[in-house]
């Protein structure tokens, strides 16, 4: 290495050091960057939210908490639903607001049992679009095997709420054969991936006609127990961790990942499925498909003796083909450890990093 | 929506790679700069530096829509977002460009109706749909975004639409290049040239680069097999010695540009005596302004707008990385104080900024290994 080298080097280690620490929340104002699930949702979260609260169950940033009641192991997620606009190919925010919480447990290991619903109306919502939302978060719990069994309704006045928001809780029980941990992943891990990254921002990046684009994306929201159902079976211990790539896309989720577990990640871009009218649209946008949110799509590590047998299984997973699509992505390394490298399909390396800014607010 | 896919093809890259190889000479250091930011923006993305022997350099410069725009202008842009009963509309990445007080961005949480589109036609199309409201496009970019301003101009003009305003920040990509190369600073064998602003100007408006300067110049096109095969023809030209104005991007660049994009431009926009650029000081004849005939829907005239010269933050060195006088890693707060999360220059802003790609992409050092 000569000097030049040796001194970018240097430059890029004080960056890492700086990556590395708790982010800090500084902004004086919320911006829609805030919700987008990059940097700045990372600030909010571990800079404000976190260090108030001061739980230990909050530490590991997981998608749940987890909490014992005696032997019982239980895990309890929230998620609030502001998509816009309310129905999109494939879905609905009703669906959402089921799925999304049902996810959320899952990936943390937990078969979801039960939910709260709370809807927030604003005056002169035609009851006709809330019945179409009703019957779509039952039909929702039904396919993914919840119940609801408490729930709560305001109203504001017209202009103070944008048609419909949804908050739904969802508690699971833990799964014994799971042992997950976003610090667990080694050098020599294989990620997989459940199916296409990009459907759901896409999807209704174009049904709010904001573009002039003609492409037929569909939302990709759906219960990933069965995915997670199928992995534990084919895994068990040898699955180190599951997360669920919503806002910020795969490329978040496995940043946090690789920074929580210490290793460097490497992600062969060839081999990342992607549906062509999504890498389309997300080129003219300039958006990178890695980036954009998911419903329905998980990144799991998974010890390189239990590989082959995992993703097997999660093609399987569900019977109704929804996650043929899985593949097999990348490895793990050790070092450089907190990085994401993309090894691209014109064959050069770089580093993949979270999302910052917010190209598609409101997305879920 | 299908691209071009053998320019993306990992095999020709390799070819083409070994094909650069076999042209260099051992123990020469080549230095060639790509003018445009999407050119930079490519290479980070695809890793095409990974693939180029360790002598052959890639500087960056100044072509990048959003880098070049100075902080008075943001400030002017805030200003006009706050007018009362303005819908403020621009691209996305000028949401983030720091002014002297804030963003964009920052204007909009504190209340400005800000909206980011992604075409000129789409700011017209919400004032149609507003036509109690007052519509204003900031427009920035170089001939390659200049003539879909002018023919949105145009088209509001034919159907009598007055409520929309443009804030005109459009400039020209060959009188920062002269400024560029008149620099004692840099020492460059030769350049990349701009593709798409290309496809308007022509590749004509370049021959000065060798015929004054003695540099040779490839003009090229954004998929990564079109710049390495870029990088190979700059090499061919040096080691024959060679120095001409070459078309790799013949596919969608004609010699003599758009004439008919060439003509809307003319009737629509008139060149500014001089505009500021960001970290390179006033440049003459390098911005674009609205034309008398336009002048009804010139947002400067329209509100008046402080138009107050605003000094870079001292910390700043975009001016530097502009003119690829200095690699991004080198600015003193590069990664630090300055992030994309947190910039603190325009370079740190747009995907097609350098020291975002670097930033983004390429904060992996070429000699280290994974392990
Ligand atoms: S690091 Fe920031 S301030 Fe320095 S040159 Fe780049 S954008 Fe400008």
């Amino acid at each position: 290495m000569d000097a030049v080298s040796d001194r970018e080097q240097r430059v890029l280690d004080i960056i890492e050091t700086a990556r590395s620490k708790r982010a800090k929340f500084r902004d004086e104002r919320i911006t829609m960057a805030h919700g987008a699930g990059g940097k700045a949702t990372q600030a909010l979260i571990e800079g404000l939210l976190v260090p108030a609260f001061a739980s230990p169950a909050l530490d590991g940033l997981a998608d749940a908490g987890i909490v014992r009641v005696g032997e019982l192991g239980l895990a309890l997620t929230t998620d609030s639903f502001v998509v816009r606009p309310l129905r999109f190919p494939g879905g609905s925010i009703g669906d959402l607001a089921v799925n999304g919480t049902v996810n959320d447990l899952s990936v943390a290991g937990a078969r979801p049992l039960v939910l709260s619903l709370s809807l927030i109306l604003e005056e002169g919502l035609p009851a006709e679009t809330l019945r179409a939302e009703v019957a779509a978060i039952a039909a929702a719990a039904r396919a993914a095997g919840v119940e609801v069994i408490t729930g709560d309704t305001k109203v504001v006045e017209r202009g103070h709420a944008d048609e419909l928001y949804i908050c739904t809780t969802g508690i699971g029980v833990l799964d014994e054969r799971a042992s997950l941990s976003p610090a667990a992943p080694r050098p020599g891990d294989r990620i997989l991936l459940s199916g296409r990254v990009g459907d759901h921002g896409t999807a209704i990046m174009l049904a709010r006609g904001e573009f002039e684009l003609d492409a037929e994306v569909a939302s990709d929201t759906r219960s990933l127990w069965p995915a997670v159902d199928a992995l534990l079976d084919a895994a068990g211990p040898s699955l180190r961790c599951l997360r669920d790539a919503t806002r910020g896309g795969v490329a978040s989720v496995l940043n946090e990942l690789a920074r929580a577990a210490d290793v460097a990640m490497l992600v062969r871009e060839a081999d990342v499925p992607v549906d062509p009218a999504v890498a389309g649209a997300a080129e003219i946008l300039g958006i990178d498909p890695l980036h954009i949110a998911n419903e329905g799509t998980l990144v799991a590590v998974v010890a390189p003796e239990a590989a082959d047998a995992a993703l097997a299984a999660l093609r399987a997973a569900g019977g109704r083909g929804d996650f043929a699509q899985a593949a097999e992505i990348g490895t793990c390394h050790g070092a450089p450890g907190g990085m994401v490298l993309l090894e691209t399909a014109f064959g050069g390396k770089r580093v993949m990093d979270m999302l910052v800014g917010d190209p598609l607010p409101r997305i879920c | 929506m299908k691209f071009v896919d053998e320019f993306r093809d990992a095999e020709l890259g390799r070819a083409v790679a070994a094909e650069i190889l076999a042209a260099v000479e051992p123990g020469r250091h080549y230095k060639l700069m790509e003018v445009c930011g999407g050119h930079t923006h490519s290479i980070y993305k695809y890793g095409i530096d990974d693939l180029l022997p360790a002598n052959v350099e890639l500087v960056h410069g100044p072509g990048c829509p959003v880098c070049v725009i100075p902080m008075g202008r943001v400030d002017d842009g805030i200003a006009l977002a706050h007018e009362p009963g303005v819908i403020f509309t621009c691209f996305g990445d000028m949401l983030r460009v720091p002014g002297s007080a804030g963003t964009l961005l920052d204007a909009k949480a504190a209340g400005a109706d800000v909206r980011m589109v992604y075409s000129p036609l789409d700011a017209l199309r919400i004032a149609k749909a507003n036509p109690g409201r007052q519509v204003v496009f900031f427009a920035i970019g170089f001939e390659t975004t200049a003539p879909s301003t002018a023919l949105t101009l145009k088209r509001a003009k034919a159907e009598g639409v007055t409520n929309f305003s443009c804030m005109c920040n459009h400039v020209t990509i060959v009188p920062p290049l002269r400024a560029l190369l008149d620099s004692p600073d840099l020492r460059l064998d030769g350049f990349v040239g701009p593709g798409h602003v290309s496809t308007v100007v022509g590749a004509r408006p370049f021959e000065f680069i060798p015929a004054e300067y003695g540099k040779p110049i490839v003009v090229a096109g954004f998929e990564p097999l079109d710049v390495l095969q870029a990088v190979h023809m700059l090499l061919r030209q040096l080691s024959e010695g060679r120095c001409e104005v070459e078309n790799q991007y013949s596919r969608v660049v004609p010699y003599e540009g758009n004439l008919r994009a060439l003509e809307v431009m003319a009737e629509v926009f008139a060149l500014r005596p001089h505009f500021e650029w960001r970290g390179l000081g006033f440049i003459s004849q390098s911005g674009l302004r609205l034309s008398d005939a336009y002048a009804d829907f010139d947002a400067e005239l329209r509100y008046g707008v402080p138009g107050v010269r605003v000094a870079d933050p001292k910390a700043c060195q975009c001016g530097e990385v502009l003119k690829g006088v200095i690699k991004p890693w080198e600015c003193k707060v590069f990664g630090t104080a300055c992030r994309p999360e947190r910039p603190i220059g325009t370079c740190m802003v747009s995907s097609e900024g350098a020291c975002a790609a670097y930033y983004n992409y390429g904060r992996f050092a070429r000699e280290r290994e994974l392990v």
